[in-house]
């Protein structure tokens, strides 16, 4: 009972952040809701299946040990007629209960889609393009306005509350399947097939999503953090966020040389410098997010010096190669790094 | 490319590079031909601002070690160096997929297919069109 009590809370605990039970946006709260009629429909059935089970297993009538020896039983009447009325009456229940549940469905969807389409034509939504890889996720924030204040990012989404957001989703290599359980379901990223997903949110609150199709050997470590802010907060968030690095100090200068003269900025992006690659994720803001390598590890400066020594420790098999810098330069580097916030 | 190696003596054996045993390998290097912009010149082996590299025509040699020398040096007219842009085990990578774009590679752990997109959509695939036909000039009118 102990055991039970700790693992409840333990998962109690977890479940507030990556939970379909304690939806955060409107779309989310239509599944909880129809999840919660499942729930208690479900659990109706099984309490009445486990007491018929359990009359079905009382003893119908005392034996024939008092009858004395030698005595006959008599032969039960027959049941086959009241057998039939109690099966077919079963079936119908079944058959009605099913169709209950596929129109309780139905309509959970239909007002997922009325959503959509009463969202579609409102001119104050986000329109956020959310590209996957192997092994993490490319956040773009799309302006049509002003297309120089488009702004990227990487495994780190914020969303202001109560503003919808159309999340335009693709994929760069495999499949795969982008899902914060406290906003809505899943939706596929394919490759070469852009699909949409529209959610609204409705509370602030940090939560996690993760990928939910196998993409690879480190599917479980892409992981996104799915930020729900006040309007005020989200746009502070998107002002810090769409500046340039600064330039680097003189005592920096050295860890941006090192970045610049490396394999850095082969594959990475720091907006306001010569590296300009999109092979892994924008490096711009890296000191503003609380984990690397999508979720994997904390962002502190001794996993980030791990990370860039050899990610293949950390996560086997993804696309980073291990970097041998002299210790020196591994410093400066991360002194760099940890400057841009 | 002449026979003509330094120190003279007689040709030294071909060198061997071990990634080309490996599909895995392979299908890396492949991934890094497009990452680190091979494809920019040298597109998908047909070549366009730099040689093609799925002809049997090697400029500056064909063996893994030249190839490798190739990436890492760079060479005359055009090809950067990407020395300490990369990782060597990465050249290797790059070096194995380029002699498969050559046929040199094992049959067995060369990629079965590319990458890269493969060809336009079937002609029955377009949504169905208009056409915008532009009134008949005087001249074209039946008599």
């Amino acid at each position: 009972m102990i055991l039970f009590s700790r693992t409840a809370s333990l998962v109690l605990a977890i479940s507030d952040i990556q939970s379909a039970l304690s939806p955060a946006g409107e779309q989310g709260a239509s599944i909880t809701r129809l999840w919660w009629i499942y729930f208690w429909v479900l659990t109706a059935i099984f309490i009445l299946v486990a007491i018929f089970l359990f009359l079905a297993m009382l003893p119908r009538r005392k034996g024939p040990v008092e009858a004395g020896p030698g005595a006959i039983e008599q032969p039960p009447a027959p049941q086959e007629r009241s057998l039939a009325k109690v099966v077919i009456g079963a079936v119908i229940a079944s058959i009605v209960v099913l169709f209950v549940l596929l129109f309780v469905d139905f309509f959970a969807g239909r007002s997922i889609y009325a959503l959509n389409d009463q969202n579609t034509g409102d001119a104050n939504a986000l329109t956020i393009k959310i590209t996957g890889h192997q092994w993490w996720w490319q956040v773009d924030y799309e302006n049509k306005a002003e297309p120089s204040k488009m702004m990227t990012t990487a495994n780190e989404l914020h969303v202001p509350v109560g503003r919808p957001v159309k999340l335009t989703l693709q994929s760069s290599d495999v499949i795969h399947s982008f899902w914060v359980p406290n906003m809505h379901g899943k939706k596929d990223l394919v490759p070469g097939h852009p699909t949409e997903m529209w959610l609204t949110a409705t509370r602030a609150g940090t939560f996690r999503g993760q990928c939910a199709e196998f993409c690879g050997l480190q599917h479980a470590h892409m992981r996104l953090i799915f930020v729900a802010d006040t309007p005020e907060q989200f746009e502070k968030w998107m002002q810090s966020s769409s500046t340039d690095a600064p330039p680097p100090t003189d005592t920096l200068a050295r860890g941006r040389d090192v970045f610049m003269s490396n394999q850095c900025m082969m594959c990475h992006t720091i907006n306001g410098t010569n590296a300009r690659a999109t092979v892994g994720p924008d490096l711009t803001h890296i000191a503003s997010r609380p984990m690397l390598a999508a979720g994997a590890i904390p962002n502190t400066r001794g996993y980030l010096a791990g990370w860039i020594a050899n990610p293949q420790n950390i996560k086997p098999g993804v696309r980073m190669p291990p970097n041998t810098l002299p210790s020196d330069d591994l410093n400066a580097l991360l002194d760099y790094l940890e400057s841009l916030k | 490319m002449s026979d003509l190696h330094p120190g003279g003596g007689p040709t030294p054996a071909a060198s061997k590079n071990g990634y080309e045993e490996s599909a895995y390998a392979i299908s890396e290097g492949q991934k890094l031909y497009t990452t680190m912009n091979c494809v920019g010149c040298h597109f998908h082996g047909g070549g366009g601002i730099g040689p093609p590299l799925m002809d049997n025509e090697w400029i500056y040699g064909s063996d893994p070690q030249q190839i490798f020398a190739s990436i890492v040096e760079g060479r005359p007219n055009g090809m950067p160096s990407f020395r300490g842009k990369i990782t060597d085990y990465q050249v290797w990578q790059i070096a194995a997929y380029v002699r498969c774009l050559g046929g040199l590679a094992p049959s067995g752990t060369a990629p079965g297919r590319g990458d890269e997109l493969q060809g336009p959509k079937p002609p029955n695939s377009g949504p169905a069109q208009t056409p915008q036909n532009s009134s008949l000039p005087k001249s074209a009118e039946r008599p």
